[in-house]
């Protein structure tokens, strides 16, 4: 069975060389990375994920023939070019802070204690450079220095975790899961709370909502039809 | 891989409808006009897809020709000899397998009411389904509205074949989950004085779509994989279980796990067990692309069926209405709802409007497969398939510029990478298959046909009938994970650790298949997808 990426129905499709760890492999042009690994024959199990772009499994390094630059990207959203040699990295061993939630407070201090290698930061840019994300991750690692955890949530939100930061950085500065905490410290000590959820939910508790909803459980089948089609939808 | 010449002529057709189409609402469907639809184009009814499964406790039942292939297969254990009396490799109270919301939500919740956990899960903690739910979760935590208006809509959307104690659950339990993820750090669209922003979703009533931009269930699952590991929670990655352990009772008492790094087996004993392997969309039914994770393949639903677990609904099967069809790197890839939420609607090769983009998802899905096969009116595409127009640049008109980049920065991004700028051209869309409706049975304990196991997540069935709207998955993992977690814990308390473990049950089910000839050559579960080429 295909994928179904493939374009296979093209009738003149370009092939180009490709080379999985040092290795030629002819493959149709218009394949993203993942899918001309497949048609190269291998059954992956570490480095494919979610093949949208989301889950960050798939980080990849390449360079182009005769071109010096190691270049990175998410294999199932970068296409393959000619004279593409690449590996995955399959696994990052990166560390990640152990913590209580409930025990720390979005202060410098605080996440000093985590992650204190932000501030060993030398401005390299090599984080930015590397993310498939174009996330400008140096930028986040600033703002944590800074305790401005607003400012690094935001711009580090669409990050996959991808650990590519992680790699390039000379001082081994976690990115991935320091962006993480600081999303989870503003989340829920900066961004105020819905309280009106909070009623809700003790109303909930208390078995306030029960009544309602019981009546429509013991409702039948066909006047329940009829509620729902009547049912008044907000603009 | 930008649009061809002939794709931008048939575009300019749909600027050309542009102008008239803002702030006309296209008429939504009678009931009657959508069952008429749903019999005649939806995948559902095209009964050369299914076939009735020859062996199991649920033999005779209709399910799709490739889950009853998966079902009918011979163990990954056939011919391994396995001391299972040996000293266990892993011993635990609650034994949690995938790695995905739902397990995750079951971990938590187990180790919160005093069990040793541990997760097993087939590739890495958080590869799942969950993680690419981009359009939201709902949850009626508004004042115009409460579980019951929710509960309405579920049962609508599901055809009034949902389990209603399940639905109840599901709905009752949905704020619930909210304030738990929102004091766990889950950053949600809030505004400036913490209201949640809500909006619509496909068959919703109410505007209940709580969002995390669009990447919500990615920010659901990396904060609750940030707090197991918090937890310090055994999370053992790349060893699917490949069978479920029974003891002497023919009760649940853990799995048989496979490294897929050194291709070995490990025993797992627990006194009960959760399964929350997701879906199966890899299957490729009726050979749909699919917007489901690498991993789907339905291995939970094997090892429970093998077990003796019952399904419920295994022939409903959701495609989701806005699937990728071009740039051909996209194909099959999620278009999330909240696209349609925000305003886009489909149009045929005319530039014209055909269905109301906001149809439950099997509704809206079936009409976009009718105006391509049934009405001819699709686009065609260089790759030979056909597809309907998703008129993205309607959202920047109707919610002002930059909205496109602040709502949905996912969707901009994914097709910005093939060269297409969704904020001044449409989007080309199919039908892709997304999610399984039905599942192992469950109770509202989530807790399965089976003494000792429970089931949470797409593996489990009957919560969205027959039919799942927008936004209830990620409440579906959330809310039946919690309550699989909570209720596996409290059980393993009363439970003394089990004796004698045993496969008979795979023993007797590999006689079943002899007897029948069922199972041919197949080997189950699949646990990965073949896409070698040739």
């Amino acid at each position: 069975m295909s994928d179904g990426n493939n374009g296979e129905r093209n009738t003149a499709i370009k092939m180009v060389d490709i080379y999985i760890m040092g290795k030629r492999y002819t493959v149709p042009e218009t394949l993203t990375i993942i899918d001309a690994m497949e048609y190269a024959g291998y059954q992956l199990k570490r480095g494919c994920g979610c093949r949208a772009g989301f889950c960050g499994a798939c980080a990849t390094v390449y360079r182009i023939a005769g071109d010096f630059e190691l270049k990175v990207g998410l294999a199932c959203q970068t296409k393959v070019e000619d004279g593409m040699y690449l590996a995955q990295i399959p696994f990052f061993p990166g560390r990640k802070a152990v913590y209580d939630l409930e025990d720390i407070k979005p202060s410098i201090a605080d996440f000093a204690q985590l992650y204190p290698e932000i501030f060993r930061c030398l401005g390299c840019g090599s984080c930015t450079k590397a993310c498939p994300q174009d996330i400008d991750v140096m930028q986040y690692v600033a703002y944590m220095q800074r305790g401005e955890f607003d400012k690094a949530a935001d711009i580090s939100f669409d990050c996959v975790m991808c650990g590519l930061c992680t790699a390039r950085c000379p001082v081994n500065i976690v990115h991935y899961n320091a962006a993480l905490t600081s999303r989870r410290l503003y989340s829920r000590y900066i961004a105020r709370t819905d309280e009106f959820l909070s009623e809700r939910v003790t109303a909930i508790e208390n078995g306030e909502l029960d009544t309602e909803i019981d009546a429509l459980i013991r409702t039948d089948k066909e006047k329940l039809k009829e509620l729902y089609n009547d049912r008044d939808i907000e603009k | 891989m930008p649009y061809t010449p002939q794709l931008k002529e048939l575009m300019k057709r749909v600027e050309k409808t542009r102008t008239a189409r803002i702030g006309q609402d296209y008429p939504r469907m009678s009931p009657q006009e959508k069952q008429e639809v749903l019999e005649q184009f939806h995948p559902d009814h095209i009964e050369k897809g299914f076939r009735k499964i020859k062996v199991g406790v649920d033999r005779g039942s209709r399910m799709p020709v490739e889950m009853a292939d998966v079902f009918e297969s011979w163990s990954r254990l056939r011919g391994v000899n396995l001391d299972l009396q040996a000293e266990p490799d892993y011993d635990v109270d609650v034994l949690i397998i995938g790695g995905g919301g739902a397990g995750a939500s079951a971990a938590l919740e187990a180790q919160a009411a005093g069990a040793s956990v541990m997760v097993a899960t087939k590739l890495r903690f958080g590869d799942a389904n969950t993680m690419m739910a981009q359009g939201g979760i709902q949850a009626a935590d508004k004042a115009n509205d409460t579980p019951a208006i929710h509960y309405l809509d579920v049962l609508g959307g599901g055809h009034f074949d949902n389990i209603p104690e399940l639905t109840r659950a599901l709905v009752m339990d949905a704020p619930l989950v909210i304030k738990w993820l929102e004091n766990l750090g889950v950053m949600f669209d809030k505004k400036e004085d913490g209201t949640m922003i809500t909006g619509h979703g496909g068959g919703t009533s109410r505007k209940r779509m709580h969002a995390a931009r669009d990447y919500t269930g990615a920010e659901i699952m990396r904060t609750l994989r940030d707090e197991v590991y918090n937890h310090q929670i055994t999370v053992v990655e790349f060893c699917p279980a490949v069978e479920l352990l029974l003891d002497e009772k023919g009760q649940a008492a853990g799995a048989i796990l496979y490294n897929l790094e050194t291709e070995q087996y490990h025993i797992a004993r627990a006194k009960t067990t959760v399964i929350a392997t997701g879906g199966s969309g890899r299957l490729h039914y009726q050979g749909f692309p699919t917007s489901n994770h690498y991993g789907a393949t339905g291995d939970g639903l094997v090892i429970g069926y093998r077990a003796g677990a019952k399904t419920l609904y295994a022939d409903s099967i959701q495609y989701h209405p806005t699937g990728g069809a071009y740039p051909p790197q996209l194909l099959g890839m999620l278009v999330t709802e909240k696209t349609r939420s925000l305003g886009a609607t489909p149009l045929n090769v005319k530039g014209e409007q055909f269905v109301y983009h906001l149809e439950t998802r099997d509704v809206e899905a079936s009409s976009i497969i009718r105006e391509c096969h049934g009405r001819n009116l699709g686009v065609p595409l260089p790759t030979g398939i056909s597809a309907v127009w998703l008129d993205s640049p309607l959202i920047e008109i109707i919610h002002g510029e930059g909205t496109i980049e602040r709502r949905l920065p996912a969707m901009l991004r994914q097709f910005k990478r093939f060269d297409v700028d969704i904020r001044r051209e449409p989007m080309l869309i199919y039908p892709t298959l997304h999610y399984q409706n039905g599942g192992l049975k469950i109770d509202v304990n989530a807790k399965s046909t089976v003494e000792n196991l429970y089931v949470a997540g797409e593996t489990a069935g009957g919560i969205h009938g027959t039919n799942r709207l927008m936004g209830n998955s990620l409440l579906d993992v959330t809310v039946f994970g919690r309550r699989a977690g909570r209720n596996a814990a409290i059980a393993s308390k009363d439970l003394p650790i089990p004796k004698r473990l045993s496969l008979e049950h795979v023993e007797s089910y590999h006689r079943e298949l002899e007897e029948t000839g069922a199972a041919d050559e197949r080997i189950g579960p699949m646990l990965l997808p073949h896409y070698t080429h040739r």
